[in-house]
């Protein structure tokens, strides 16, 4: 892959971040630091890692801003579809429902995504499937259970991302679990095989994921900021669920701008 | 039951490639051993643990195949209940969810592994579907139904081994969503679902000395319920019986009731349910049944007096 390949990523998920930005004015309330988190990781699987036959499931449901303003860019999904986002009779609420157009998987409680993508990879051992979680999604049993069966299932056609902004909602998880940490080393010890990168670049998430040796299931912990890269958001535990005002706003929008 | 189950499974399996097994560490009995034998690939332990076996089996299902999880009642449905819930019904898949040595199947094993609230928890969550066979042979065409005809989630209720058959003699087919009368009287009506059958042939038998002929109804769809045919019920008869091995609350004995009031039943309905209470104690299951009012003995004595009061 060419560098300029990497520049038009870089433009895009400036794009992406104004989009989200520009819902946030619409709706009271939204996951705007997780979803600014993701950004990178999600282009990255809709633009430059996945085929004809792949699919993704968004885990961390809560950003599932990110994977609209996705769809749209792909043109899944209308304008007008995408700004129903949360309103009266919308086509589109916080988390993303299955049946939608391009999503594969209701999601929104976390610790369900991995579970039903062990189902999905073993059903078709051709496809590649592409899974997102959070950090504080791995305070859930449910993912270590699905974490051992696909390691004990050699299932190597999944591709997990763990977005480790290290914040939930209200902490830190190097506060509540410390000892979630080596993440990488957990989940090589259940029989996968990891790597570690920066979330927001685009290039590192690319060359870890495809330089695998996909001959295990795959978990890239990607480093991140939560409200990335605003810089009265980023880190900020309150930005997990807040809509930013008009003044918010303006400085957010002319901050990315200068990227 | 549980035989029954993995043989009629497996027979389906060899036409269908789409069929999956997904366990949570059980012991495999009788043909269940010849799927896995037979179909490696289709058929997973995940060992214990039930939350990946039924996010495993909603996965399976978003990608078009027909998948069976397959483990004691308690740990298919409590378990893991959001995964059940979010997945599988928000979801609407066609995934069957066999539970099985349900109800007080599990006597000796204490209150932990005991379903007396199953069915009720179930029937809250839409979309889902509930079967309960009275008996191996009605097993064989639910397990049929679940192969071919199913496009939504199923709890499969079934008991564990030694049950006999009852419904042989019935006239009418086993059906998805239909009461299906057994035996036919004139005086009583007795509805009942699952294994616990026996006791409602036990009881004709023994009223039928005292010149009180009773039909017997299994109930095995208890979601969606067959409401027209309760109507006729309540028009024809007017004493109805419940048995269920199941919780007072949220099982048939709701059903029913609500029904009658909302029809304006004018007869008699006798219930013998499990009382809202765990059961802690120990024996057979008959020992089980009887703590909670449900023994042969009293069930005669109660229908008895009732009829003659």
């Amino acid at each position: 892959m060419k560098k300029n390949k990497f520049i038009d990523a870089h433009l895009r998920c400036k794009s992406h971040r104004k989009e989200i930005l520009k819902l946030s004015q619409n709706v009271q309330a939204l996951h705007i630091g997780g979803s600014f988190s993701s950004v990178e990781i999600v282009d990255s699987i809709y633009n430059i890692l996945m085929k004809k036959n792949d699919k993704f499931v968004l885990s961390k449901g809560h950003a599932g801003m990110i994977q609209y303003i996705l769809l749209y860019y792909k043109k899944l999904i209308s304008k007008n579809s995408l700004y129903s986002y949360c309103q009266k009779n919308g086509y589109l609420g916080v988390h993303p429902d299955y049946g939608k157009v391009g999503i594969n998987a209701s999601t929104g409680s976390l610790g369900h995504g991995l579970g039903m993508v062990s189902g999905m990879a073993l059903a078709k051992k051709n496809s590649i499937y592409y899974v997102v979680l959070s950090d504080g999604e791995l305070h859930e049993g449910s993912v270590w259970e699905s974490a051992l069966t696909i390691g004990a299932l050699n299932l190597k056609n999944i591709v997990a991302i763990v977005d480790n902004n290290d914040l939930q909602s209200s902490t830190r998880a190097t506060d509540t679990h410390p000892n979630l940490y080596p993440i990488d080393k957990k989940f090589s010890e259940f029989g996968w095989e990891t790597a570690k990168c920066n979330g927001h670049s685009s290039q590192e998430i690319y060359e870890k994921i495809t330089k695998r040796k996909k001959n295990k299931p795959f978990m890239l912990i990607a480093k991140t900021v939560k409200g990335y890269p605003v810089s009265f958001m980023k880190d900020i535990p309150m930005w997990h669920y807040r809509s930013p005002n008009k003044e918010e706003y303006e400085q957010a929008m002319s901050e990315i701008d200068k990227l | 039951m549980r035989n029954t189950f993995a043989e009629q499974l497996y027979q389906n399996a060899i036409r269908d490639k789409d069929i999956y097994v997904v366990v949570a560490d059980i012991s495999i009995a009788g043909s269940m051993v010849n799927f896995q034998k037979k179909h490696p690939n289709r058929f997973i332990n995940v060992g214990v643990a039930e939350m990946s076996m039924i996010g495993m089996c909603a996965g399976l299902a978003l990608e078009g195949k027909k998948p069976f999880a397959y483990t004691i009642a308690n740990f298919t449905l409590y378990r893991p209940f959001e995964m059940v819930r979010n997945d599988l019904c928000y979801q609407n898949l066609p995934v069957t969810i066999v539970g099985m040595g349900a109800g007080t199947t599990y006597a000796n094993l204490g209150g932990t592994h005991i379903t007396q609230e199953d069915i009720s928890i179930a029937r809250s969550i839409p979309n889902m579907s509930i079967i309960a066979p009275a008996d191996p042979d009605e097993l064989k065409s639910a397990v049929d139904y679940c192969c071919n005809k199913s496009k939504s989630p199923v709890y499969l209720r079934i008991g564990k081994s030694g049950e006999k058959n009852f419904t042989l003699l019935s006239r009418e087919k086993w059906k998805f969503g239909k009461i299906r009368k057994i035996i036919n009287g004139n005086d009583i009506c007795i509805l009942t679902y699952g294994n616990i059958i026996r006791k409602a042939f036990k009881v004709a038998e023994k009223l039928k000395g005292k010149s009180a002929s009773c039909s017997i109804y299994s109930c095995s769809t208890l979601k969606p319920f067959d409401y027209k045919r309760l109507i006729e019920i309540f028009k024809e008869y007017k004493t109805i019986v419940i048995i269920e091995d199941h919780s007072i609350i949220g099982g048939l004995n709701s059903i029913v009731k609500i029904s009658a009031f909302d029809n304006k039943f004018k007869g008699k309905i006798i219930s013998f349910a499990l009382k809202d209470k765990f059961l802690n104690n120990y024996g057979g299951q008959d020992d089980l049944l009887d703590s909670h009012g449900l023994s042969d003995k009293r069930i005669f004595n109660k229908i008895y007096s009732d009829i003659n009061g």
